[in-house]
């Protein structure tokens, strides 16, 4: 039953995929981008990851579109219709994708309990975790305190990025500043 | 062959939604498009980290009594950082595209390739 759930939300993914590469109205593109997103975060609750969902209902379904949706209203563009059909990049992307099947195939199978993954390392977090840092909720006691330090370099990456948008949009401001003075 | 395809059928829809992002990203000329195809991309990674912690019959990572079955916490936490690494770098890729559209006035990958070589040299940048 839980594998027809997960089975059934990504075949619509996959629809909104190509709906999405299909359509020319970036609006629509936006929209259905953030469909996109809502499917994922419902995906991951359906696959247990609950924090990955809330997260990325949050960052992936609403800030990404709040921000697509201001870059599109300072751009206000269109897509242009493609001069040639794109049979070069359709043929490359089918090809690799057929490559990466044919890797799949001696992968273990959806919710095998005894894939490696299951094996190593997560068992002795499950066990541990809790008496340990005292949180039972495990992906948080790793986040904030097994892993405390990678999610301080995480904040680092987003101040470098936030530091990289001001650089980039005020230099805008004072050049037009400097076009209006003059 | 049916119960390989249906107990692999996760792998398989992240592959399409990959590929569908990479397909985006290098036929579309539309740079905004061209940026929601490499979310897209971004987002079929997560598939590919947390599908395969996924045990059924499990439940959510949080420890309470009463549960033994418990799906693997460490690609939630991995993914974690991933989404929101990835709404950093597609703020800065809006922030470059509105300064491309200030300088060239499109954001068409071929109008600007076409200004670049035009002899008079298009845009301010």
């Amino acid at each position: 039953m839980e594998t027809l759930i997960v089975n059934v939300l990504l075949t619509l993914m996959m629809l909104a995929v190509v709906v999405l590469a299909r359509t020319r109205n970036l609006f629509s593109v936006i929209v259905l981008s953030g469909l996109y997103s809502f499917l994922m975060a419902t995906v991951m609750v359906a696959l247990d990851a609950v924090d990955v969902a809330m997260t990325e209902a949050a960052v992936g379904a609403g800030i990404s579109t709040v921000l697509l949706l201001g870059a599109l209203h300072l751009c206000r563009s269109e897509e242009a219709k493609p001069a040639h059909k794109p049979w070069l990049p359709l043929a490359v992307t089918a090809s690799a994708g057929l490559l990466l099947v044919y890797g799949t195939w001696d992968l273990p199978a959806f919710s095998d309990p005894e894939a490696p993954i299951h094996k190593h390392v997560a068992p002795r977090y499950l066990e541990a975790g809790p008496s340990e840092t005292g949180v039972p909720n495990v992906v948080t006691a790793v986040l904030a305190s097994y892993r405390g330090f990678d999610t301080l370099g995480e904040t680092t990456v987003v101040f470098t990025a936030g530091a990289g948008i001001v650089a980039l949009l005020r230099r805008r401001r004072r050049k037009t500043a400097d076009k209006e003075a003059p | 062959m049916l119960a390989h395809i249906w107990s692999h059928f996760d792998y398989w829809a992240m592959i399409f939604l990959a590929m569908a992002g990479l397909f985006i990203v290098i036929a579309r000329g539309n740079l905004i498009k061209k940026l929601v195809g490499l979310g897209i991309f971004q987002t079929s990674v997560y598939l590919l980290y947390v599908a395969p912690g996924k045990i059924v019959g499990g439940t959510a990572p949080i420890v309470a009594e009463g549960f033994r079955v418990y799906s693997n916490p460490l690609p939630h936490v991995l993914i974690l950082t991933a989404i929101v690494v990835g709404v950093a770098t597609l703020a800065l890729g809006l922030a470059l595209v509105v300064r491309i559209r200030e300088a060239y006035d499109s954001i068409e990958e071929d109008e600007i390739l076409r200004r670049d070589q035009a002899p008079d040299g298009g845009g301010e940048a």
